[in-house]
């Protein structure tokens, strides 16, 4: 790589918390920055302008959400939200305003460099899916040019649809993406409450993607936020 | 023989008469004669006594020296309270400051002249309700007062002098007094006093005090003074053989009865039955019946009732308000049940005809009366001047009834016109008095008489010669009495109605409020009511933790007291007594404000602003208020206990829950823990191998996460216990949320066969995902902790009547069959090695209950344990118009 390391700026007012993810970072090759308040957060942002957020939803100073919208205000750097449970709302919230993903504590160092991973892959378009014009994960395999959708090398036919809430999930795979998202991408602007649709429509596509629906290895569910495909 | 011993009901009386008076301050009133005796000398006299023997803290309130030396001088030395300045109507008044003196707080506070009215703006009315109030606070207090002034001698004094006394003061308050010490003047040295300027009289008194002041009255006035003061000393006397066993004859308990008009003479007949009672030291009932006509009453009538009323209870009788037919009847039955010895009413003073052709109230009473004595009492000197009588409050005067009576008996009178000749005369009568006793029914008094004299002349009209005069007459009478009859049964129904309507808004609000569980709807339904019957808007207060009153309802139907007006609150807060509009404390208000108690809690209070304020000095309304302010007062408190009991319940539980945890918990929050840093340690040391080091992480993050479901697991515990859980319902696929489930628990799952069955048919249902999963999680976690290694694990669902019945099955070793029910219950474990605290299925079940649905254990045919539960299909699901979707070219992907 002749790129310098990705620089990563952690918000997060809780010192141990902070201390587990520089260490953890840094021994994974990440250039680390730290804030323990919101705003400071948004001034480092400025002035060092990382290549990647991760912002704790209960900060003392202001809440996730205003962060988000200021630094979706002038960058498109991710951003990782870092929630604790009973943060539900919050986290859609964030994630509505331009967030990318999220991890729920406690979570594993793991979790979030795959969370990471995904969303730098997403920002910088290098990823397996970015101007591909075939796609496969696993046995899934969806020839984009030809609109076609493998699995297991049997074709699967899809309605248009069902076939545009897969290539929504596709060209963000790894990711979460909320309801709303979603809904917007496939339905338009007018159907942004419309969940019902969604659901159907997953269910649908899970019968006829998935093994076994009810224990799916693609389309996964991420309850009360959204959905997300699997992509490793 | 009789015995020696005390009647324990007085003695019990007494005690609490004690107790009371300990807590009050005491009262001395240096009572006189006449102005110019010397009560405020003496007064003076014996508060420095206080302050120089006794060294008592000693206080001037208000005193008037009106410029005299010796008077003046005894004031030397002793503290004076500054006055309070009134503005009123332009002029300043200075009057006794009655905060000062209750924030200054001294021992003994001199306040003269008892019987002073206050000026307009200040809290009281009376001067002597100001004492009151000092008293209340554990004051002790000086005052004077004059002969002539006390309630119920007004009148023979006003007899004697000829001068009628405006300013009284209720007995009560000086049978209250500790100490009543007469202040002598001979009425020779008085006028010579008199003669030589020494006594003040302001210019009103001034017209008066030459009828006044004259031997022959003052030496009347001396033996009044003389012998109240007798009377109280004998009173003092029994009371002091009475606690000490000395009096061997027990007063037979007499209680006298008094009935009460309307009339302005009736205060009268109040009074003379107050002094009655006063030395037959007897107790007292006032009575006022109310009958079906009395229900029409005019409005200054009822005033004027009220005034009686109120006078009696300021006098020290229970008033009470009957109804019935008939006063007399209704006054002796009552008489008979509250084993009242004397009647007194008043001397009848109408004409002699309308006994004879009403009844007799006085012989009624007389005949009816039995064991009891009746006391007729005259009633000639009026008050005041009789006020002409007003029109009844019911409108009467339309034209409208008369012509129709003019109609009725115009068909009457044709009808018969064509009979006669062919029929009988009595027919032609009957047919007559038809159409009169028609108009009586519909159309009342007036427009009937009108009816029955034109059908006497239609009648000598149509039969057309005088032999039929008789029968003429006799007509006019029937059709009198028939009309008066009707009026009658129309009179009665109307209080009947009347009657029923206020029973009725007592029902209907105490129906309501037995069904308003909530402070808050007692409140509402409370406001509703009160505005609707008393035509008001209502405010209810009620204390804050920190005594502060503040509005506890609100709406069109309720009003926010102002600063001033929450200030009378506060009075009727602090003395649980009736202030505001209509009454004696704090009249300017524009509201009355009541204490809403229950028994002998304060529950807050009630203030009513009305549309119309001269409905409030109703006495029949004010018992209606006072019955409806019970009833609010009682709901209130029962919903405050009910909140009361449900906290408590709440603390007790969490109490149980806290402690429970604290023995059940530590050990499982200690065990991870200490593994953990005990596996930390080791890792800092060198020279460990690869294969060591793996096997320590390894421990470390397990523990981690076991710590990390025991912390989860309480703290839903928590949510739960609060109360705190809100379930968020919303249409869901089961199958998702086994599928997020599983998910969750990938790790944890691996090496098992995990078998789904989900039928792609289900139904959405209505639930909460992230509570869902959480019990699924649970469920699978309890399945993976309590069965081999690699067993199996199915979870499935299906569509059950009106539900979706969820299932967890294992092949482990089973809920033992006494065991179904309690792993449900908090901190029960299964095994006590396999950690956890226990509370997983208690949370499942929880949620489950959240939802409406059931959760239970079953054992699996073939070996294991079957967790099933059930999550109802409520309500309409959403639509899900599949046709909807548009076609593939319309929206093409990129």
């Amino acid at each position: 790589m002749t790129e310098p390391d990705p620089l990563v700026l952690i918000i997060e007012d809780e010192q141990q918390m902070c201390r587990f993810i520089r260490v953890s970072l840094a021994n994974h090759g990440y250039r680390v920055l730290e804030a323990d308040r919101g705003q400071l957060g948004l001034d480092l942002a400025t002035s060092h302008n990382p290549d990647i957020v991760l912002l704790d939803l209960g900060l003392p100073d202001i809440d996730g959400l205003t962060v988000t919208q200021g630094l979706r205000a002038w960058s498109q750097a991710p951003i990782i939200i870092i929630s604790a449970r009973g943060q539900e709302d919050d986290k859609i919230h964030a994630l509505d305003a331009g967030a990318d993903d999220y991890v729920t504590k406690p979570f594993s160092m793991g979790e979030l460099l795959a969370r990471m991973r995904v969303a730098l892959r997403h920002a910088t378009r290098t990823g397996p899916d970015a101007g591909a014009s075939v796609v496969s994960i696993a046995d899934l395999r969806v020839d984009l040019a030809r609109r076609l959708v493998f699995v297991a090398d049997q074709e699967i036919h899809l309605t248009p649809n069902e076939y545009r809430l897969l290539v929504v999930l596709l060209k963000n795979a790894g990711k979460v993406l909320t309801h709303q998202q979603l809904l917007r991408e496939v339905w338009g602007p007018n159907h942004g409450s419309d969940t019902q649709y969604l659901r159907v429509y997953m269910g649908q596509l899970r019968h006829k993607l998935e093994k076994t629906p009810a224990r799916p290895r693609y389309l996964v569910t991420e309850p009360g936020v959204g959905y997300r495909l699997r992509s490793e | 023989m009789t015995e020696a011993r005390p009647n324990p009901d007085e003695l019990l009386r007494k005690v609490k008469e004690e107790e009371r008076r300990s807590r009050r301050g005491k009262l001395t009133i240096f009572f006189g004669a006449a102005p110019g005796v010397g009560k405020t000398y003496g007064m003076l006299e014996a508060a420095r006594a206080e302050l120089e023997q006794e060294k008592r803290d000693v206080v001037v309130g208000v005193i008037e020296t009106h410029g005299r030396y010796d008077t003046g001088a005894l004031l030397l030395g002793i503290e004076i309270l500054p006055r309070r300045k009134i503005q009123y109507r332009g002029i300043t008044i200075d009057e006794f400051d009655l905060d000062g003196a209750l924030k200054r707080r001294p021992a003994v506070l001199l306040v003269d002249e008892l019987a002073h009215t206050n000026a307009e703006g200040s809290r009281h009315a009376k001067r002597w309700q100001d004492v009151e109030e000092l008293l209340d606070a554990g004051i002790d207090v000086y005052s004077t007062l004059n002969v002539q002034h006390l309630e119920s001698l007004n009148d023979v004094v006003a007899q004697i002098t000829g001068v009628v006394v405006r300013e009284t003061v209720p007995d009560s308050i000086v049978e209250q007094a500790t100490e009543l010490r007469l202040v002598d003047l001979p009425p020779d040295q008085l006028l010579d006093r008199l003669r030589e300027g020494k006594v003040y009289l302001h210019d009103r008194a001034q017209r008066a005090a030459e009828g006044f002041f004259r031997k022959g009255n003052l030496i009347a006035l001396r033996e009044l003074a003389l012998r109240q003061t007798a009377e109280r000393v004998d009173a003092d006397m029994r009371d002091w053989k009475a606690t000490h066993g000395i009096d061997r004859t027990w007063a037979t308990t007499e209680r006298l009865l008094v009935g009460v008009s309307p009339s302005p003479t009736s205060s009268r007949l109040v009074r003379a039955a107050r002094r009655m009672a006063g030395s037959l030291h007897a107790s007292w009932i006032a009575v006022y019946v109310e009958t079906p006509a009395s229900i029409r009453m005019s409005a200054r009538d009822r005033d004027q009732l009220a005034l009686n009323l109120r006078l009696a209870q300021q006098l020290g009788a229970e008033t009470v308000t009957l109804t019935g037919e008939d006063a007399a009847e209704e006054t002796v039955r009552y008489a008979k049940k509250r084993n009242v010895s004397k009647i007194v009413v008043g001397k009848p003073t109408h004409p002699r005809y309308r006994d004879i052709l009403g009844g007799s109230f006085l012989h009624e009473v007389v005949r009816a009366s039995g064991d009891a004595d009746v006391y007729v009492i005259s009633a000639d000197v009026p008050v005041a001047e009789r006020p002409p009588r007003e029109k009844s409050v019911r409108p009467r005067g339309s034209w409208r009834p008369y012509s129709a009576a003019v109609a009725i008996i115009a068909v009457a009178t044709v009808i018969s016109a064509m009979v006669f000749g062919r029929r009988e005369l009595t027919d032609v009568v009957m047919v007559l008095l038809l159409g009169i006793v028609v108009v009586a029914m519909r159309f009342g008094y007036g427009p009937s008489i009108l009816a029955a004299v034109l059908g006497v002349v239609s009648a000598r009209f149509a039969v057309g010669d005088t032999a039929h005069v008789l029968t003429v007459v006799i007509m006019f009478v029937v059709a009198i009495v028939i009309s008066s009859l009707t009026q009658r049964i129309r009179a009665q129904a109307d209080a009947a109605r009347e009657r029923e309507n206020r029973t009725a808004s007592l029902y209907s609000m105490s129906r309501e409020l037995a069904g308003a569980v909530s402070g808050g709807s007692v409140f509402e339904v409370a406001v509703r009511h009160v505005a609707d019957v008393f035509d008001c808007k209502v405010a209810i207060l009620t204390p804050r933790p920190d005594g502060a009153l503040e509005s506890a309802a609100g709406g069109d139907l309720t009003f926010v007291p102002g600063e001033k007006e929450t200030g009378v609150a506060e009075w009727v807060w602090t003395y649980d007594r009736n202030a505001g509009l209509s009454t004696d404390t704090l009249p300017s208000s524009r509201a009355l404000y009541t204490p809403l108690r229950a028994g002998k809690t304060r529950v807050g209070v009630m203030g009513l602003l009305p549309t119309d304020p001269r409905r409030f000095g109703d006495p029949t309304q004010e018992q209606l208020l006072a019955a409806f302010t019970g009833q609010i007062a009682t709901a209130i408190e029962r919903a405050r206990l009910a909140d009361t009991a449900q906290q408590a319940r709440i603390q007790i539980e969490t109490e149980q829950l806290r402690n429970s945890l604290l023995s059940s918990v530590s050990h499982d929050l200690r065990t991870p823990l200490a593994v953990i840093t005990g596996s930390a340690a080791t890792l800092a040391e060198s020279g460990l191998d690869g294969a060591t080091r793996a096997e320590l992480l390894d421990t470390i993050q397990e523990e981690g996460q076991r710590l990390n479901r025991l912390v989860r697991n309480l703290l839903d515990m928590t949510r739960l216990q609060a109360g705190a859980l809100q379930v968020k319902k919303e249409w869901q696929s089961m199958e998702e949320v086994i599928g997020s489930a599983l998910g969750r628990l990938d790790a944890r799952l691996e090496g098992r066969a995990v078998e789904t069955d989900v039928p792609e048919d289900l139904p959405m249902a209505p639930f909460d995902p992230i509570l869902m999963e959480q019990v699924l999680v649970n469920l699978l976690e309890n399945a993976i902790k309590y069965t081999p290694e690699g067993s199996p694990i199915r979870i499935s669902a299906r569509h059950a009547d009106k539900a979706i019945e969820v299932s967890v099955s294992d092949r482990g070793p089973g809920v033992p069959p006494e065991d179904v029910e309690k792993v449900f219950e908090k901190f029960f474990r299964a095994s006590e090695r396999k950690g956890g605290v226990g509370l997983g299925l208690t949370i499942c079940r929880g949620i489950v209950t959240a939802h409406g649905g059931r959760l239970w254990v079953e054992a699996r045919p073939g070996g294991g344990a079957v967790f099933r539960f059930t999550v109802p299909l409520e309500g309409e699901p959403p639509r899900v118009d599949l046709e909807l979707e548009p076609t593939i070219e319309e929206k093409a992907p990129s």
